[in-house]
């Protein structure tokens, strides 16, 4: 492992730059020395930059690069740590994989931006493996963005152990451009006093496959989770969505919530699925696959608006 | 007219709404006050199969609901829309977009027409956990930043607290003040009484048209329950 802790410049970092921008990001805060980031474009480091409190070390690999990130025992982070993962050219292979650690009574922000603005034959692996410590905060955003074209595809696996007393909050966004095929598979294993909140939203189109596979364990006597999902597909797009909380400790709660629109032809599958093996427990679930809220729809329409612009208002709301 | 499934849910429909008129349907449940306001907005599974509608001279038998809302009706339900994710700021100004848009003042007004504090409602979502009434009253704030010419308001008050129906009352008299000609379907004498019209309608028929007050009475004293009765009205 490497410790970086100056930025490494190079030619490549203004393409990055217009990639995080299309992603949604704002490209400026890759770029101050006061905030924490780290920047790679296919198996290079263009930038990493550790504030005080954080530990970043990286390693280039043949088709991507390794990642550990620690923050360190007490360190509340004050501003968020900004990730930028991408590939410019049109095809390729990017494989991250993630150690990532907060230590007790730590709390950080992670804002990541995903970026694949020309892919047409791309394969994004990402294999994390994220440890929040006892009464650490760990926050997680990640936005995706993949470009016109759906020639890519997208692999998020994540394993997330939360200790007692511990939060995890992850929002997964990916509702500009298109989707491609994304398998997203995350799992939690959730201590004493834990909270877990996950958050995907998904906007598919054309032959767009999406493949969510959400999982919580509650472990830990008051234990509680919320797995929320919002889905929107049209034209030929599919989706699955599996979203399971066990309920293992007595006063552990979880809930999960999945709603999809769907529109043209479409396929959607939900399966939320809840177990529990302590009588003491309780995890609950809806799921709703279905059309635009027609009322929704008729209300902006009597408000001026054509059917189309109310649904796309409605379902980017949904996404929002 | 317009039946379903083989029964006329809407049979003797005479009405004429006179423009900066505030018109008030009065009607036991059932009575097809509802339908009449779904009916005169066009919405899917209501349109109607005899008879006419004219708009300030113009047939809109035909038109969609956005034709009809570009034209200037807007319609407020009973129990609005939830819409998760939209900023009130955002719903309250898609109905002024036909208007040239909306100020930051006109959005704040808007809402404080309807008793609700700007800096708390304006940047959160309509379907945010907020209860029926404050999502009855972003309902009837969309509709003051829309401008209409004609607003058919279903039941304003349900799911209002009793305390605010005078604002409500209120409320509807500013919309006759912009200009605005307005259709309320309302259960309370005190909306009733605020009109300049009333007409009561039974079964798919306004029964009669003429001074609130009676009508008001009128029903209150006179209607006997639907199913007591040996055969239904005739038109007026």
């Amino acid at each position: 492992m490497t410790q970086i802790t100056l930025n490494t410049l190079s030619s490549e970092i203004k393409d990055m730059d217009a990639a995080y921008s299309a992603a949604g990001g704002d490209a400026a805060v890759l770029h101050k020395h006061e905030l924490s980031s780290l920047v790679i474009s296919g198996n290079k480091v263009l930038n990493a930059n550790g504030t005080e409190g954080i530990v970043l070390e990286t390693q280039e690999t043949e088709h991507g690069v390794d990642v550990k990130m620690t923050i360190k025992k007490g360190y509340k982070i004050p501003l968020p740590v900004h990730l930028c993962f991408g590939l410019i050219p049109e095809d390729g292979l990017q494989k991250i994989n993630m150690n990532f650690t907060a230590e007790e009574n730590s709390a950080v922000e992670l804002v990541a931006h995903c970026t694949f603005p020309n892919a047409v034959k791309i394969i994004h692996k990402m294999d994390a493996q994220m440890h929040v410590g006892k009464n650490a905060s760990l926050k997680y955003t990640e936005t995706h963005f993949h470009g016109p074209h759906g020639g890519i595809q997208v692999i998020p696996k994540s394993h997330i152990k939360i200790e007692e007393g511990g939060s995890y909050y992850t929002n997964f966004s990916l509702v500009s451009g298109r989707v491609g095929y994304l398998e997203f598979d995350y799992s939690v294993d959730a201590e004493k006093d834990s909270i877990c909140e996950m958050v995907t939203k998904v906007y598919g189109k054309k032959d767009d496959k999406i493949k969510i596979l959400e999982k919580i364990s509650l472990n830990g006597e008051n234990a509680r989770s919320v797995i929320k999902s919002r889905l929107a597909i049209t034209d030929n797009a599919e989706s699955e969505f599996r979203g399971i909380t066990e309920g293992h400790a007595p006063r552990s709660r979880g809930h999960v919530d999945c709603m999809e629109v769907i529109q043209g032809n479409a396929k959607a599958e939900a399966v939320p699925i809840v177990r529990v093996d302590n009588p003491l427990a309780k995890v609950t679930h809806e799921a709703a696959i279905g059309c635009v809220d027609k009322k929704e729809v008729e209300t902006l329409m009597a408000r001026g608006l054509e059917e189309d612009e109310a649904i796309d208002i409605i379902v980017k709301g949904m996404l929002a | 007219m317009l039946s379903r499934d083989g029964k006329k849910i809407l049979r003797g429909v005479n009405l004429e709404i006179g423009d900066r008129e505030i018109h008030s349907i009065i009607g036991a449940n059932g009575a097809g006050k509802s339908t009449l306001a779904y009916t005169l907005m066009g919405l899917q599974g209501y349109e109607h199969e005899e008879g006419s509608l004219i708009f300030n001279g113009e047939d809109i038998s035909k038109l969609s609901i956005t034709e009809r809302a570009r034209k200037g009706i807007t319609l407020a339900w009973q129990e609005p829309a939830r819409f998760e994710g939209l900023r009130v700021r955002d719903y309250l100004a898609i109905g002024a977009k036909g208007s040239g848009g909306v100020t930051e003042e006109e959005l704040k007004e808007a809402l404080r027409k309807v008793d609700l504090k700007p800096e708390k409602y304006l940047d959160r979502e309509v379907g945010e956990a907020l209860s029926g009434g404050e999502r009855k009253r972003i309902e009837l704030a969309s509709i003051i930043t829309m401008k209409p010419k004609l607003a058919i308001l279903d039941e304003p008050d349900s799911g209002i607290d009793v305390v605010s129906l005078k604002e409500i009352v209120n409320l509807i008299q500013t919309f006759k003040e912009n200009g605005s000609s307005v259709l309320v379907i309302t259960h309370r004498k005190e909306i009733a009484a605020a009109s300049d019209k009333a007409s009561l309608m039974c079964e798919g028929v306004i029964l009669r048209s003429g001074d609130p007050l009676e009508i008001s009475e009128f029903f209150k004293n006179r209607c006997i329950p639907c199913d007591s009765r040996v055969s239904p009205p005739k038109a007026a």
